[in-house]
């Protein structure tokens, strides 16, 4: 079987596409079905895909635009929302807000647990003591059932979680 | 080290030894890894893909793990050299799109590899033979710390390691598990497995990589999730869910050998009788059929040829490796023919 739009190589990709609830076959070879794809992607935006978030009912020219964009490596929020890709840690950064919801989609979690790395950027190394150091505090006021105290620090834990996934 | 010396070498991965090697092919760990504030390989220009690339490699070469390794820059390679490393489980297909700025690690034993500018700068992975999690982890934490100990990893105290695709964000670690399950599959009862699976978001694919079909009854399965859960944590649980599966396809062999123990055999006899006299053999036929013969080693029922053996046929059947062992390209009908001839000798057929 040849491929339906070169015609010239042979077809080994056969797609389902369903439009205005007509369905139709195309048969493609590995080229065009490549191509293809690319705009499909472009069509729905792979990182919201991939995250579930993607409104199948609304055309994705209507959905609200985001103007933002990484400073450090100049991406537009909008190709990462076609690609499904970021430019550069910094974009973690750039756009924290919109990230924050899609990792906690993605994942059911927007808090790092796990290992760090054995050498860790200052500004985030400031944070990770702060946090231990509250940690800790907490743990006594615990154990020296001073619950009052304990409960300021719960609270001021929470903030700077909460601070820094905003 | 050059690559021509793996043509005729064995990974350490296919040794067919470790625990539970009768249902577990191998055990596969790999972690994602970014220099602080350099674009991504898909966003960096070449000359920051360069120097990306030689920051990683000087820091590579000090550490004693990848000692007397090969290192590959992906545009010096032809295509059936690439092939060869993808079918090794080497390097993605990804990798070898668009070489430049790209290379690869592979040590000695092919234990690790270590992808530089694939969709991450550093794709580190550890591959083991058998069931192995827990080792597999040691050697890939550590050869991590001894990597960051100098080089810069993007990392953010709320969501951890930062990656070019959010789904990896956080211990970026994927664990991998691949699985021979012929007796679920013969059963029927693979997709009420493969359906559980899904639902505790783990994914399976096939044997021969990502958004490929599951062939020969293998099934690689791994984790989704990297956010929320620390390294041991997701650890354990793929061993868990994996000792369950494990226990399936036993109680599924099991139940064959007492129920239809006949046909079981006629199928294992027949699939070696085909392989040990065939002269023209697509790679297709032969990968269901190796299946067959791997699990009448399995349940003892053919004992004179070994796992290793077998295992080692499921990889150097391929297209590139074919080419390779031959020295020289081949179209697809004389691969079919050369394929025949080297099962033959290696099971011993005429």
């Amino acid at each position: 079987m040849q491929c339906d739009i070169c015609g010239k190589k042979k077809a080994t990709v056969h797609l389902t596409e369903i439009v205005d609830e007509q369905m139709s076959e195309m048969h493609l070879c590995e080229e065009c079905a490549r191509e293809k794809s690319v705009q499909m992607e472009q069509q729905f935006g792979l990182a919201d895909l991939l995250a579930g978030l993607a409104d199948f009912n609304k055309p994705a020219k209507d959905a609200q635009k985001i103007n933002l964009k990484c400073p450090n490596c100049e991406i537009n929020y909008e190709d990462f929302r076609k690609f499904g890709r970021l430019g550069c840690s910094e974009c973690y950064t750039s756009f924290e807000n919109h990230l924050a919801a899609l990792l906690k989609k993605i994942h059911g979690s927007n808090h790092h647990l796990g290992k760090s790395p054995i050498k860790i950027p200052q500004e985030e190394k400031k944070k990770m003591e702060g946090f231990q150091d509250l940690r800790n505090q907490l743990l006594q006021a615990i154990q020296a059932e001073d619950f009052e105290k304990a409960a300021q620090l719960r609270d001021k834990i929470r903030d700077m979680e909460n601070k820094g996934k905003k | 080290m050059q690559l021509n010396d793996f043509v005729h070498r064995t990974g350490e991965w296919l040794k067919g030894t470790g625990s539970n090697s009768d249902i577990v092919i191998s055990t596969r760990i790999r972690l994602a890894r970014n220099l602080a504030k350099k674009p991504f390989p898909n966003r960096a220009k070449k000359k920051e893909l360069f120097e990306i690339l030689s920051a990683i490699q000087g820091r590579v070469e000090q550490i004693n793990l990848f000692k007397d390794s090969l290192f590959l820059k992906i545009n010096e390679l032809d295509n059936i050299d690439k092939q060869f490393l993808i079918e090794r489980h080497l390097m993605s297909h990804e990798h070898a799109a668009n070489p430049e700025g790209k290379a690869l690690v592979v040590s000695r034993e092919e234990v690790l590899s270590l992808m530089i500018n694939e969709e991450d700068h550093i794709r580190l992975q550890v591959m083991q033979s058998g069931f192995n999690l827990i080792e597999t982890w040691n050697i890939i934490n550590a050869v991590d710390d001894s990597l960051s100990q100098s080089l810069d990893f993007a990392y953010s105290i709320n969501w951890g390691y930062l990656t070019a695709c959010p789904t990896n964000t956080g211990t970026a670690m994927r664990g991998s598990v691949m699985l021979h399950l012929p007796a679920l599959v013969m059963t029927k009862q693979i997709n009420k497995v493969l359906a559980a699976i899904a639902k505790l978001s783990f994914a399976s694919r096939g044997f021969y990589g990502e958004g490929t079909q599951a062939s020969g009854n293998f099934y690689q399965i791994s984790n989704q999730v990297s956010l929320g859960h620390n390294e041991q944590d997701v650890i354990q649980n793929i061993h868990g869910l994996i000792r369950q599966v494990i226990e399936q396809e036993e109680q599924a062999r099991q139940a064959m050998l007492v129920q239809n123990r006949a046909m079981l055999e006629d199928k294992i006899f027949r699939a070696y009788g085909v392989l040990r006299n065939a002269h023209i053999i697509s790679s297709q036929e032969t990968i269901e059929l190796l299946s067959m013969v791997r699990l009448g080693i399995d349940l003892q029922i053919v004992r004179d040829v070994d796992r290793k053996s077998i295992n080692e046929l499921f990889i150097t059947i391929q297209p590139a490796h074919l080419q390779k062992i031959e020295s020289k390209k081949l179209s697809s009908g004389e691969r079919d023919i050369k394929r025949a001839n080297l099962i033959r000798q290696k099971l011993g057929g005429r």
